[in-house]
């Protein structure tokens, strides 16, 4: 048997599909009350999973990861599945890694294929897409995560429904001093547009030259209803927040459109970046592997480009108003 | 993407600042269709030109590389590419005051403004540095900074407008096709052009480009290690990229200079560090560039502590980090200097490789004249890549010299040190008896030749009275006063002299009186067995070498040329031969050796050991006769460079031992001496005013200036003869001159000795400069021991090229007295040459 | 406060990753290595907390003997002490790491840390899981993704940790001794200054040699990513280029 980790995320339910790939049959966990579990299972019925295990306790009200971790490795100890897999998100990250190694098994993170078997074969992402891994990994129970994006990239082959998802409940023992790693306070993002989830990111690195030079960033930024990033070598020259930098160790990317300005698209940035649909490269040198791998590319300084086109989009939208 | 032109007039390969700044001005002397490929992108492609610290320090103890900087600070300054802040090399040891007290000198001889200054001088100039623990500095206001990326843009714009250069990047050529020993095309990722010519101007990548070709190109890419210290509150406040002056701490072996906020260091004092240029990281796979590898900090460590001790002041504000650091890699070679000209295996293919950024654009001028013209107007005879011997090519060598070589590049280094690494490379027959006699051994392209003999010590007792002391370790350094010995010997006596270094080239065939012609300056049809001296003229008239032939049989010549310049005179040779093939070359220096028997005694000697008459009756001055010695078969050569009755042996190499073996004998009853190269290469024929190729001669002075224009000029055209008429049309600028010292005392009460280089002033203390804008230099200095005087040699200007004259020679900032003795070539020893005739 | 930084020595690739022949490793012969960036912003933050609160930093990494220079380097940003933990030159699997760090904070033991501080995951091998496996083990709390830290409490025995996430920021608080697992942006590191880097040349690191039993997952080779990105189209160059770019973006319905 497998276990998919799900919760009500969108997307959450794709690793489904990456599990059957591996071996049937297949069956779900989740972190919930009763009647969260009753609306996923509702899902689930859809995805073909008859049985939901539903892990529940007054301590995993809120999200704390060594209690989420603690819970899943009883579960595991309990069920004893070939495998669990979980979203590579960061909080699927650290609930697995909590519960490997409570459970003392190994994990195999950023998975973008696995063949089932004794050991299973996979592939897993390493430096945030600079290089691939093959792997074995030999355990009673193997767990792994799968890079995000890459579940709902696998091919699934036809799922059929079933008649119902059996809701499994599962109260684990936990001892009161897990509590001490859980959120005691939140603050949520004010409007605007978030570099995560922006459709349009306008980011810029060497070639802005200056904290200044960001203004016309900015500007194409609002027009285009997109967020302001940027390069590693911006953030180290103190032009701008690490918040805003894109790349392996900052924020990983994917727009419909990103428009990297004065950037040369070193590794480090490249992997935040190179899930966006499409690149517009705006860059002094032809050769600079972001404009060589970009879908569009402009030669030129950012700081004669980017003042036309935004005149340009001003032109056009003028007689509109 | 530039579409790749399918031919070319000339490929130059590499656009760092020496391909940009050739491509302008090939461009500039009228070549069209030319192309410049670079593997890498614009415009930084990242060769050693994109991360160099791009400054300029005009003074140098060579000629030609002062020549080649200065002329390149002239076209940086023209393009507007230039920043002066002035520069220091300050001196933490009393050794290094005396280097800058030569560096003033060669300042002066090259016209360049520079002062010494105190501690307190250099505090006053540069502010933050801790001056208590330095003794001097050398201060040249016209040391700049300049951009070579700018500037290689700038022109590749000039040559691009003017409709000449197709310039193609991030091209990479992966052959050059070659066909009989020339160049007919360049084969690239993007395409195949044909082409007669190319240029390797790869930097560190050149000897890799080359081999494509089946040339070398000797240097090796090196490791030189550069730190940025900041943000430094001081420099950040001057709000410009370089407001101070560059320090140079000589002792340390490293420099610190402002860039923007930081001070950058950077360091010729670690272990050398080579690399292989196939090893160097394709531009993908480098982390910041090819030629910026990864910082290795053990290197560094102890010029951290240098730089702390003399900018602790400013290296200690808090906040200052180590911002970058790199392991930048240059080129280096086996002599420290480029590596330039047509490459000896491959017409057509050109050496541009091992240049800095301070004189890139000047070499780029003179090679687009020299493959123009077939001459630059600098002389580059130590640049020119035809200067290395087959050994010399070798990666041993190259890996060997170049690691001995590092920690020079800011050293003390002695005009006659010599090198320690892969020697005895190359070793005359009589070798094993020099190493017997105690020979001190100096190498000239790669031979081991006795400079003196130890056994020879017992001669100060004889002679010492008329050989002054040198009390001063530097003067002396290199040298000894047995060399003297010998040469008094040599006078009263007879010496023999190992000049198996010289190189022998025989040339036959039907067409090769005409083809001799043609590069001689005299005339060859003479008759058989006569002995031609004769300069070689650049096509510009100026100096390319000086040697002598022996017209051996009608068809036949052998030509005896020196061991320091002869890998140029055979490329010169060789490149010369008539393609219908009327002519044979044959190398036979490996076939031969040479003892040199001269003195008064020299015909008693060697009667006593051939059969053959060797009177003057029957075997008169300027000729040359097969003999035999003993059982050796000789060539004898009755010739003498300096000044005594005697002939040059050449013998069959195998039996040279036996040779020496039978010389020694015969004139043991004679008192014959060895003598080392000492006598021959300066004391003898300072004496005697006999030229020196790449001292006196070179490209830059003619004959009629050096006193060797001939009564009468032959009929035949030969290379350089228009230039050569026209010298002797319209007279010296400059005449070269042989003056003696005539107060050693330097201010210390000891005496001293100019060794080479030295300026010549007025009695005023101005500098000499001639007509056509030459300064007058001390060209050879060295003892005269049978004159009893110091001898110097220098080019004066007629207002100064007259005997008897006072003048002032400069020697570490003091001035010694001189007199011209001669103006031209009559020599001061045995003037009418009647010794040598006799 | 006794703080302990777990870093590690990855390399500092350029735009194109090479590999080694035989596809167990990155081609390091041309490449400079690093302390990993997150751990990087580690080192600073432990040494910006003992700055501001007393105590030691002792920074750690488990390899190669030449993460030496990795260690040199913390010492020069001013970390106190480095502890090499020798396990040779094979890369290690995650189980394999956190026992080597494991065996080496035991054998420290005589002094207890207040504070362990990892990396969120390393920048080479991105397995997500040492620091939280060492935390497990020597049952110290953890909270990864760590991008600010405050020394909370009366008797600053506690701490006040903040990370983000999608939709604004989490707040943790934890009492000492505990460990984080730190993100790059926690705070901008300093450069070391020369003294600095003289004086960690000169420390003496404290070597501890472990061979760690092999984990469950075995790395097999490592290969470059299919690239099957077709060659940018060029719109133009400079500001002439503004149109054909305005179009595309209408294209794309970004404006």
């Amino acid at each position: 048997m497998l276990l998919t980790v799900v919760d009500e995320q969108p997307g959450s339910l794709d690793t489904l599909g990456m599990a059957r790939t591996i071996g049937t049959p297949v069956a779900a966990v989740a972190f919930g009350t009763a009647a969260d579990g009753a609306k996923l299972a509702d899902e689930l019925v859809k995805h073909g999973v008859g049985t939901l295990h539903l892990i529940s306790h007054e301590l995993l009200t809120d999200y704390a990861p060594e209690a989420f971790g603690e819970a899943l490795a009883q579960l595991i100890a309990r069920l004893r599945p070939e495998g669990v897999i979980a979203t590579g998100d960061d909080r699927g990250a650290e609930v697995m890694a909590q519960a490997a190694a409570r459970a003392r098994l190994p994990l195999a993170t950023q998975c973008v294929s696995v063949t089932g078997g004794d050991p299973w074969q996979l592939t897993r992402i390493r430096g945030g897409g600079m290089l691939l891994e093959d792997a074995e990994l030999t355990a009673a129970t193997k767990l792994i995560t799968v890079a995000p994006g890459a579940a709902g990239a696998a091919e699934i082959s036809e799922v059929r429904a079933v008649d119902e998802c059996v809701v499994e409940a599962f109260t684990p023992e936990l001892a009161p001093e897990l509590a001490r790693t859980r959120v005691v306070a939140r603050t949520t993002r004010g409007d605007g547009v978030s570099l995560a989830t922006a459709e349009v990111v306008v980011s810029g690195g060497r070639g802005v030259g200056s904290a200044a030079g960001y203004a016309v960033l900015e500007e194409l930024a609002g027009l285009l209803g997109g967020a302001v990033g940027c390069s590693r070598v911006a953030t180290n020259n103190g032009w701008r927040p690490h918040s805003d930098q894109v790349g392996l160790t900052g924020t990983k990317i994917s727009p419909k459109l990103y428009i990297a300005c004065g950037i040369s698209g070193a590794t480090q940035h490249w992997v935040g970046c190179m899930d966006a649909a499409a690149i517009l490269a705006v860059n002094t040198d032809p050769e600079a592997p972001m404009v060589t791998r970009a879908t569009y590319a402009v030669i030129g300084d950012v700081h004669d480009v980017l003042p036309a086109v935004v005149a340009e989009i001003r032109a056009r939208a003028g007689p509109r108003r | 993407m530039t579409s790749l032109p399918s031919r070319a007039d000339v490929v130059v390969i590499g656009a760092g600042i020496v391909g940009n700044c050739l491509s302008y001005h090939l461009a500039d002397l009228g070549w069209r269709d030319i192309v410049l490929l670079d593997k890498g992108p614009l415009p930084d492609p990242g060769g050693s030109t994109g991360h160099a610290s791009n400054f300029i320090f005009p003074v140098d103890h060579s000629k030609e590389i002062t020549a080649l900087t200065l002329d390149s600070m002239r076209q940086y300054e023209k393009l507007g590419t230039i920043t002066t802040c002035g520069g220091i090399e300050v001196a933490r040891e009393h050794v290094r005051v005396r280097e800058l007290q030569r560096r003033m000198a060669s300042a002066v001889a090259w016209g360049i403004e520079a002062d010494l200054l105190n501690p307190d001088e250099v505090a006053h100039l540069v502010p933050f540095m801790d001056t208590s623990i330095i003794l001097a500095g050398f201060w040249t206001p016209s040391v700049a900074v300049v951009d070579p990326l700018q500037t290689g843009a700038l022109l590749r714009e000039q040559a691009t407008a003017q409709g000449a250069l197709t310039v193609s990047a991030s091209t990479e050529v992966t052959g050059i096709r070659t066909e009989g020993g020339r160049v007919r095309g360049v084969s690239t990722d993007r395409g195949d052009i044909e082409t007669e010519t190319v240029v390797i101007a790869c930097g560190v990548w050149s000897p890799r480009i080359a081999r494509m070709a089946g040339a070398r190109i000797p240097l090796t890419p090196a490791v030189h290690q550069m730190i940025d210290v900041g943000p430094i509150p001081e420099l950040a406040a001057t709000k410009t990229e370089i407001a101070y002056p560059i320090v140079r701490d000589m002792d340390a072996l490293m420099y610190e200079r402002q860039s923007g906020p930081d001070l950058e260091i950077g360091s010729y004092a670690h272990r050398p560090i080579l690399h292989e240029p196939d090893d160097i990281p394709s531009l993908e796979a480098a982390a910041l560039s090819p030629t910026q590898l990864p910082f290795t900090d053990e290197d560094f460590d102890p010029q951290m502590e240098a730089a702390l001790e003399l900018f602790g002041p400013i290296l200690n504000t808090p906040g200052a980090g180590v911002r970058h650091a790199i392991n930048g890699l240059l080129s280096l070679t086996p002599d420290g200097s480029p590596v330039l000209g047509e490459t000896p295996e491959v017409r057509g293919l050109w050496s541009a490789a091992a240049v800095w950024i301070k004189e890139g654009p000047g070499v780029a001028r003179m090679l687009a004249q020299w493959m123009t013209d077939g001459t630059p107007e600098i002389d580059l005879h130590a640049a020119d890549i035809a200067r290395f011997y087959p050994h010399q090519r070798t990666s041993a060598h190259v890996r060997a010299r170049t690691s001995e070589g590092f920690n020079k590049t800011y050293g003390i280094v002695h005009p006659r040190e010599q090198w320690e690494s892969n020697r005895q490379q190359r070793l005359s027959p009589f070798h094993v008896r020099e190493k017997e006699l105690g020979a001190e051994f100096f190498e000239v392209g790669g031979w081991e030749r006795p400079q003196f003999y130890e056994s020879n010590r017992g001669l100060l007792d004889e002679f010492g009275d008329r050989i002054p002391d040198r009390p001063d370790e530097w003067d002396a350094r290199w040298w000894s006063p047995i060399s003297n010995a010998e040469h008094l010997a040599m006078r009263e006596r007879a010496a023999m002299i190992d000049v198996s270094a010289f190189a022998q080239f025989d040339v036959s065939g039907p067409g090769v009186v005409d083809y001799l012609q043609r590069l001689t300056m005299a005339q060859v049809d003479r008759p058989v067995g006569r002995l031609i001296y004769t300069p070689i003229l650049t096509p510009h008239g100026g100096f390319r070498s000086d040697l002598t032939i022996v017209r051996l049989a009608d068809d036949r010549y052998r030509i005896i040329t020196g061991g320091a310049d002869d890998a140029r005179d055979a490329f010169w040779f060789t490149r010369h031969l008539p393609e219908d093939g009327s002519v044979t070359f044959t190398d036979v220096t490996s076939a031969v050796c040479t003892l040199g028997l001269w003195g008064p005694r020299a015909r008693d000697v060697l009667s006593a050991a051939t059969e053959d008459d060797v009177s003057n009756a029957a075997f008169g001055f300027g000729t040359a006769r097969m003999i035999t010695v003993n059982s050796v078969p000789v060539l004898a050569l009755r010739v003498s460079y300096v000044g005594d009755l005697g002939w040059e042996l050449h013998a069959p190499f195998e039996q040279g031992l036996r040779l020496w073996d039978v010389i020694a004998a015969a004139g043991e009853p004679h008192g014959i001496v060895p003598a080392g190269i000492g006598v021959y290469g300066t004391t003898g024929r300072l004496e005697k005013g006999y030229r020196l190729m790449g001292a006196e001669l070179d490209a830059e002075y003619d004959p009629v200036e050096a006193g060797l224009a001939l009564p009468k000029v032959k009929a035949a055209d030969f290379i350089g003869k228009a230039a050569y008429l026209a010298a002797r049309e319209s007279g010296p600028a400059a005449t070269l001159c042989t003056l003696t010292v005539d107060d050693h005392t330097g201010i210390e009460g000891t005496p001293r000795y100019p060794q080479g280089g030295e300026p010549v002033l007025t009695l005023d203390g101005e500098r000499i400069v001639d007509r056509k804008g030459r300064g007058s230099y001390v060209t050879s200095a060295g003892a005269g021991p049978s004159v009893g005087a110091y001898l110097l040699m220098a080019y004066l200007p007629p207002e100064h090229a007259v005997e008897g004259t006072s003048l002032l020679v400069e020697y570490l900032t003091e001035q010694y007295p001189v007199t011209v003795a001669r103006a031209g070539r009559t020599p001061l020893f045995d003037p009418d040459d009647s010794r040598m005739k006799s | 406060m006794e703080v302990l930084v777990c870093v590690k020595r990855v390399p500092a690739p350029g735009a194109k990753v090479p590999l080694t022949e035989d596809a167990q490793d990155i081609d390091t012969r041309h490449l400079g290595f690093t302390i990993g960036p997150h751990e990087e912003c580690a080192v600073e933050e432990a040494v910006r907390l003992v700055e501001a609160h007393g105590g030691h930093v002792t920074v750690l990494a488990a390899g190669p003997p030449e993460v030496a220079e990795q260690l040199r380097y913390a010492l020069a940003m001013g970390a106190d002490r480095g502890v090499l933990v020798d396990t040779g030159a094979a890369e290690l699997d995650p189980e394999a790491t956190a026992a080597a760090v494991v065996h080496a904070i035991r054998t420290l033991d005589a002094e207890p840390f207040d504070l362990v501080l990892f990396g969120n995951e390393s920048a080479d091998a991105g397995h997500y899981q040492v620091g939280i496996r060492v935390a497990c083990e020597l049952g110290l709390p953890i909270v990864g993704g760590i991008k600010g830290i405050d020394v909370d409490g009366a008797a600053g025995d506690r701490l006040r940790l903040r990370r983000d996430v999608a939709t604004g920021v989490e707040v943790y608080e934890v009492p000492l001794p505990t460990a984080a697992a730190v993100k790059e942006g926690l705070n901008l590191p300093r450069y070391p200054t020369m003294p600095g880097r003289l004086k960690a040349r000169k420390a003496q690191l404290l070597t501890i040699p472990f061979e760690p039993a092999a984990g469950g997952l075995r790395k097999v080779r490592l290969r470059q990513p299919h690239d099957d990105r077709e060659a940018a189209i060029v719109l133009g160059h400079g500001a002439a280029a503004a149109p054909a770019v305005v179009d595309v973006l209408e294209e794309l319905g970004a404006v």
